[in-house]
C-alpha cells in the first residue's frame, strides 16, 4: 500500500455532547472490500457519513488518491453511496432512477442511453425499465439502487448495510453476487454492517468499531483468530475465554487446569481463547481421573454442526463438533460426561 | 357477536353519509330550488314552485335567473375578481408556507409540537376578531403608520386599508395554516435519505429540490392548494372588512343579492352557478391526481 487510496486522518465528530468519532484514522486501499463493523451507536454510519459528505468532521481530514476532499459538498465528490433503505426516488421509474445521476453529469442523451442499457445488462435488471419502485420486488430494489450507483462510475461506492433489508436466502445468494461485481468493476467499496458474517464473507478487510474509535483493522482471519481484546473476540463468532496463570515458568489454563507446554513466546499473558470449534469432546465410555472432563450441559444441534455447553469444574465454555458423519440420533447427550481435546496451537494468548 | 359487529358498521358507514345528506345535500337542493323560481315580493321573496290553479298543477319555474347573471358583465366580473383573489392568495400562501412547513417538518420531535401549536393558536380565537385586529393595525391611526411616522420614515398616515391588497393580506394570514398542515402531513413523511441520495447522484440543491423534493411534496400542494383556494372564492368577511370599493368580490355579490336586493332566486343561482363552475375542474383535477397518487403509493 504505497499511497492508500482513501485516508481518514484523525476525524472527530460529536453530536450535541456525544462523541460519535473519536479521532479516528483509516487508510484504504484502492479496490479493496472494506468493512465498518461495530454495533449500533459505534459510529460506523457517521463515519459512512462523513466520507460521502453529508456530515462534516470537526477535526480531520479526509484523503481520496491524495486530494482533501474534506470540504467537498457530496454532489461534487466522485464516489457515492447506496442507502439501506435504497432511498429509491417513488415518482421515477426504474430507468429515470438509474439516469438520474448521469442526468446531472454533461454527458449525451446517447452515453446516457447507452450506460444505463449497460447498467441494466450487469444488473440483470432488463425488462423492469418502465415499472415504478413499488412494483418491483425487494431484491430488484436492491439492484437498481446498486444500478443508480454504479452507472456514475464512481471511484468509491459506500454501502450502508446493503443486505440487510433482503430475506435470509436472497442475501446469501447476494453477498456472492456483490463480491463478483466488485471484483468485475475494481471499484473499491466500503461497508457498513452490523452483521458480523456479512462482514467476514464479504471483506477483504474490516475495522472494529466501538464507541466511536477504531479497535482492531484486518482481514477477517486477523480479526477472528486474533483478536486485539475480549471485546472483539466475543463481537465476531463464540468467544471461549480462559484466565492464564502464569508460574515458575509455567503456564497454566487456570479454569481448566491445564499446562500449555510447547509455547514459544513466554510473554506474560492473562488471558487465552480458544475458538468452540476448536475444541473437541468426546464421550467417555469408562471412568477415568484424566483433569479434561467436563459435564455436557446443553445441547443444540444444528445440522451441520452440533453446539455443546460443557461444564468444567463450575466454569463454562463452548464447543462446536462438526457432524461429520450421518447418525441416527445425538452421540452425546445432556449430563454426559465428556473428554475435551484441543490442539495447543489453537490458543490464542492475549492481555485484556 | 359478528352480526352485531356488522350492525355497528354499517352505522359507521352511513353516518358520514347522513350528515352529507342533511347538511350538504338537502341545503343544496333548496339552493337549487330558489334558484329556478320566479321573484315576486313576499315572505319568502319568490312564488313557490309548483301551484295548483283550476288548470290543475302549475309549474312555476324558469331559467331566467340563470340568464341574467349570465349576460349580466357586472356578476361575471365580480366573479372572476373572486377567482383571481383566490388563485393570488393561493400562490402566496404556497410561497410562504412551504418553507414553513419545511422548516417544521424537519426540526427536532420537541420542537416540531411546539411550532405546531403555535400554528394552530390563533385557531382559538375567533376568525372575525383575527380579521378586525388587522383592521385595528391597518387604519390611518393604527400601530403601522404610528410607528412609521414615529421613526420618519413617512410624515402622513398612509392608506392600507379598505383596497384589495389588504383583502389579499387577510386572506392569506387567514388562510395560511389551511396551506401549511397538510404540507407539513406530507413532508414529515418525507424520506431524508432522498435528499442525501440525489446530493450524492450530483444534483446540486436547487435540482435536488426540483426533481426530489417538490415532486414527492406535489400531493401535499394540491392538498394545501384546494384548501385554501376553494373557501377564498366564496370568501365574504374578509373583503367586506378590509375591503374597498376598487374590487367587487362574488361572496360579497351574492350577499347583497339576498339581504339588500332581496331577490333570493338571482341570489341563488349566482351561487349554484358558482359552485358549478368551481365544481367540474375540480372534479376533473382530483381523477387525475387519484390517477397520480396511486401511481405513486
Amino acid at each position: 500500500m504505497s499511497e492508500p487510496f482513501l485516508q481518514i486522518i484523525d476525524v472527530s465528530k460529536r453530536f450535541d455532547n456525544v462523541v460519535a468519532l473519536d479521532k479516528v484514522n483509516l487508510k484504504i486501499a484502492k479496490s479493496e472490500i472494506f468493512s465498518l463493523l461495530g454495533s449500533s451507536g459505534c459510529g460506523k454510519s457517521t463515519l459512512l457519513r462523513i466520507i460521502a459528505g453529508f456530515e462534516k468532521p470537526d477535526e480531520g481530514r479526509i484523503l481520496l488518491e491524495g486530494k482533501d476532499i474534506t470540504k467537498l459538498p457530496p454532489y461534487v465528490r466522485p464516489l457515492n453511496i447506496m442507502f439501506q433503505n435504497y432511498a429509491l426516488f417513488p415518482h421515477l421509474n426504474v430507468t429515470n432512477n438509474i439516469q438520474f445521476g448521469l442526468k446531472e453529469e454533461k454527458i449525451s442523451k446517447e452515453e446516457i442511453n447507452h450506460r444505463v442499457n449497460e447498467i441494466l445488462n450487469l444488473l440483470e435488471l432488463n425488462g423492469l425499465e418502465k415499472r415504478k419502485i413499488n412494483e418491483i420486488s425487494g431484491g430488484q430494489q436492491q439492484r437498481v439502487a446498486l444500478a443508480r450507483c454504479l452507472v456514475k462510475k464512481p471511484k468509491l461506492l459506500l454501502l450502508d448495510e446493503p443486505l440487510a433489508a433482503l430475506d435470509k436466502q436472497l442475501r446469501v445468494q447476494t453477498q456472492f453476487e456483490l463480491v463478483n461485481l466488485q471484483y468485475k468493476l475494481g471499484i473499491t467499496f466500503i461497508i457498513v454492517t452490523h452483521d458480523q458474517e456479512e462482514a467476514m464473507s464479504l471483506s477483504d478487510r474490516m475495522a472494529i468499531m466501538k464507541n466511536g474509535e477504531i479497535l482492531q483493522v484486518g482481514n477477517p482471519v486477523e480479526i477472528y483468530e486474533k483478536p486485539k481484546d475480549k471485546y472483539i473476540a466475543n463481537f465476531i463468532g463464540t468467544a471461549n475465554i480462559f484466565n492464564v496463570l502464569n508460574k515458575n515458568n509455567q503456564i497454566i489454563i487456570k479454569e481448566l487446569n491445564y499446562e500449555v507446554k510447547n509455547i514459544n513466546n513466554k510473554e506474560n499473558y492473562f488471558k487465552c481463547l480458544i475458538r468452540p470449534e476448536k475444541i473437541s469432546v468426546k464421550k467417555l465410555e469408562n471412568q477415568s481421573d484424566n483433569l479434561n472432563i467436563g459435564v455436557v450441559k446443553e445441547v443444540a444441534y444444528l445440522g451441520s454442526y452440533t453446539k455443546y455447553l460443557i461444564d468444567v469444574n463450575g466454569f463454562e465454555f463452548y464447543s462446536f463438533m462438526q457432524n461429520t458423519l450421518v447418525s441416527d440420533n445425538l452421540q452425546i447427550r445432556w449430563d454426559d460426561k465428556v473428554q475435551i481435546s484441543f490442539n495447543e496451537t489453537s490458543i490464542y494468548f492475549f492481555n485484556d | 357477536m359478528i352480526k352485531n359487529l356488522k350492525k355497528q358498521n354499517v352505522w359507521f358507514v352511513f353516518t358520514p353519509y347522513l350528515w352529507l345528506v342533511l347538511f350538504f345535500f338537502v341545503p343544496l337542493a333548496l339552493i337549487f330550488k330558489i334558484s329556478i323560481s320566479v321573484s315576486e315580493w313576499g315572505m319568502p321573496p319568490y312564488r313557490d314552485l309548483f301551484s295548483l290553479s283550476e288548470n290543475g298543477l302549475k309549474i312555476n319555474s324558469t331559467l331566467g335567473n340563470y340568464l341574467f347573471i349570465f349576460s349580466d358583465p357586472f356578476y361575471i366580473r365580480s366573479y372572476l375578481n373572486s377567482l383571481s383573489l383566490a388563485f393570488t392568495s393561493t400562490v402566496l400562501c404556497l410561497l410562504i408556507g412551504y418553507p414553513i412547513a419545511f422548516y417544521v417538518a424537519k426540526s427536532k420531535p420537541s420542537i416540531r409540537n411546539i411550532l405546531l401549536i403555535m400554528l394552530i393558536i390563533p385557531f382559538w380565537s375567533s376568525f372575525l376578531l383575527r380579521v378586525y385586529a388587522w383592521k385595528v393595525l391597518l387604519q390611518g391611526s393604527g400601530i403601522i403608520n404610528s410607528i412609521l411616522i414615529h421613526i420618519g420614515l413617512i410624515s402622513e398616515p398612509i392608506s392600507m386599508l379598505h383596497n384589495h391588497y389588504a383583502v389579499i393580506l387577510g386572506v392569506v394570514y387567514t388562510y395560511l395554516p389551511f396551506m401549511i398542515l397538510p404540507l407539513y402531513g406530507y413532508l414529515v413523511k418525507f424520506d431524508l435519505n432522498m435528499i442525501d441520495a440525489s446530493n450524492d447522484l450530483g444534483a446540486k440543491p436547487l435540482n435536488t429540490f426540483v426533481k426530489v423534493i417538490l415532486p414527492l411534496s406535489l400531493p401535499g400542494i394540491v392538498a394545501g392548494s384546494m384548501l385554501v383556494f376553494i373557501p377564498v372564492v366564496g370568501e365574504y368577511i374578509i373583503p367586506e372588512m378590509l375591503g374597498g370599493s376598487d374590487k367587487l368580490y362574488f361572496g360579497k355579490i351574492i350577499w347583497d343579492e339576498f339581504f339588500v336586493n332581496r331577490d333570493w332566486p338571482i341570489a341563488s343561482a349566482l351561487a349554484m352557478s358558482g359552485i358549478v363552475i368551481l365544481v367540474f375542474p375540480i372534479i376533473i383535477f382530483q381523477l387525475m391526481y387519484a390517477k397520480y397518487n396511486f401511481r405513486n403509493e
